[in-house]
């Protein structure tokens, strides 16, 4: 059998590193659930969660105990396979994009053997997000549609087309990004934004790029269907939305997939425009200490950047108002498409004119 | 038979298996899911080509964004299997003929033609850098031709979808 060809130590190492990163991620996501809970307390002057342990940081587990113990039910007239692969393929779909992230820098062991912080290093990792983040809304689709409800339909068919729209516009605008890194492997565009400081300026993608991240940050919001753009799962309008008819953990799962799903766009956000595991004086600092101890410093650093834009996220959604249907799309279609447009526009015509080869 | 012959038939029975089931299947929501695993496993051909980028646009183009809108649509209708008005025997005696017919002529078509074996991952036509080079010089034209073809149908699009004057009768004018 060729098929043992395959490097094992590879495969093991991979697999080590699979398991860390989706550990990892469902950790930082039970935390946000109940950090979510916290910052909307502190924000609104009231105590928040603060029973089980001390400031409540036993409440993620409690809330998944309980989500384990209760009742599963699957509505009689639900097309019951769909239903099922609905929740499972939110998850899905939200745990792969954390596989082209790169964590940290490469690290050699004393055995000589490199280490890459990276599952999956491929010349077309951002397009490889983009291909998850579309299939998305698969999860939310079938689940609503099987539920078998007027509101999940409603809610799923809303979060379709917000997503379908939101799409476009976060396309366009990392085309300008792109044109100017001329990679689209994340490792790649994190190399270029080595340190802070570079040529005269700062090597950040977020400082060549500041219109591209704001209209990137809003889709992104809208693609995760948080507030302001909370519009699929508005319970003024639609009861619960598109989970109404799920129980158990089920819903969980929904509920948990948006949270994953905010930590790893986190995460590429990171990467694309605060120039991901890269800190100022890093040159200084990896001289100064042992590799693999560097390595962890710039994991840390990773994770610090992505709390902090995990609060960032959170601090919107407790500050704006929940928009309009129509002036979601509105937005969406006339102000974030041209505005997109007209950015790379201008990106390519100052690389063309400007930037000497 | 080596790991690459091994992959090419695993995913080749996939793509013939779901194709098949996006035709047979009774419910227009697993027939369009049947059509998303089709294309999975079109990319999974492509990727073992060395086409990455094709690979990946395939999945974000069809997977993603044209089967979300024929889900919308199907959705939308509210098709039931009961519901599904049942084809005359007639109409199902020439839909057989005409089908047996074209695949007679796909038959003597293919068996005319001279096989030419794919070359097996020594090509690099399907990278992004490559692909982009031939796309912007050589084929600039058909490129940019056919741009203008999805345009036009936008517009088309646009102008078959816009909401006709209605004339305000209340106000009597």
């Amino acid at each position: 059998m060729l098929l043992l060809q395959v490097d094992t130590a590879l495969i093991i190492e991979k697999l080590i590193l699979i398991t860390v990163i989706l550990m990892g991620s469902l950790g930082i996501a039970m935390y946000a659930t109940w950090a979510e809970r916290k910052v909307s307390a502190i924000m609104q002057d009231r105590v928040g969660p603060n029973r089980a342990g001390p400031f409540g940081i036993l409440l993620p587990l409690a809330d998944g105990l309980k989500l384990f113990f209760k009742e599963e039910i699957i509505p009689d007239r639900s097309t019951r396979l769909i239903f099922i692969l609905g929740p499972c393929l939110a998850m899905l779909t939200a745990t792969m994009t954390s596989a082209v992230v790169p964590w940290g820098p490469d690290f050699t062991l004393a055995s000589g053997h490199i280490v890459s912080l990276q599952v999956a290093d491929i010349n077309i990792g951002i397009l490889f997000v983009f291909g998850v983040v579309s299939l998305g809304v698969y999860g939310v689709m079938l689940g609503g549609w099987a539920s078998n409800n007027k509101f999940s339909l409603l809610s799923s068919i809303r979060a379709a087309s917000q997503a379908i729209s939101y799409e476009l516009a976060m396309g366009i605008s990392l085309i300008a990004l792109l044109m100017m890194t001329g990679s689209l492997s994340l490792r790649e565009i994190v190399a270029q934004q080595h340190g802070f400081w570079s040529d005269g300026y700062f090597s950040w993608n977020f400082f060549k790029q500041p219109v591209g991240f704001v209209i990137f940050f809003t889709c992104a919001c809208a693609e995760l269907s948080r507030a302001p753009f909370d519009l699929p799962e508005c319970d003024s309008e639609l009861n619960m939305g598109y989970h109404q008819e799920y129980s158990s953990m089920k819903l969980g799962f929904y509920l948990f997939a948006e949270y994953i799903n905010m930590f790893v766009s986190s995460a590429i956000m990171i990467t694309l425009f605060f120039g991901g595991y890269n800190f100022p004086f890093m040159d200084k600092v990896a001289a100064g200490v042992n590799p693999i101890l560097f390595t962890a410093i710039c994991v840390i650093v990773l994770l610090t950047k992505v709390v902090c834009m995990i609060l960032f996220f959170m601090f919107i959604r407790w500050t704006l108002p929940r928009f309009r249907y129509d002036q979601l799309m509105k937005l969406g279609w006339r102000s974030l498409i041209p505005l997109a447009l007209i950015n790379m526009l201008i990106t390519g015509a100052v690389i063309l004119w400007c930037v000497k080869k | 038979m080596d790991i690459y012959d091994m992959l090419f038939w695993i995913l080749s029975a996939i793509a013939v298996s779901c194709a098949l089931g996006v035709i047979l299947s009774r419910n227009p929501v697993t027939s369009v899911m049947f059509l998303i695993l089709t294309f999975f496993a079109i990319s999974g051909h492509y990727i073992l080509m060395n086409a990455q980028f094709l690979a990946i646009v395939n999945i974000i183009v069809y997977a993603g964004a044209i089967m979300v809108l024929f889900l919308f649509v199907i959705m939308l209708m509210n098709l039931n299997a009961d519901v599904e008005p049942q084809k005359g025997q007639l109409v199902q005696l020439a839909g057989v003929i005409s089908g047996g017919v074209l695949f007679l002529v796909v038959l003597a078509a293919i068996k005319t033609a001279a096989p030419q074996p794919i070359e097996k991952t020594s090509t690099d036509i399907g990278l992004i850098t490559n692909l982009g080079k031939v796309l912007f010089t050589k084929y600039v034209l058909p490129f940019e031709i056919s741009s203008v073809l999805f345009l036009s149908a936008m517009i088309g699009a646009v102008v078959i979808g816009k909401k006709e004057e209605i004339p305000n009768i209340q106000r009597g004018e």
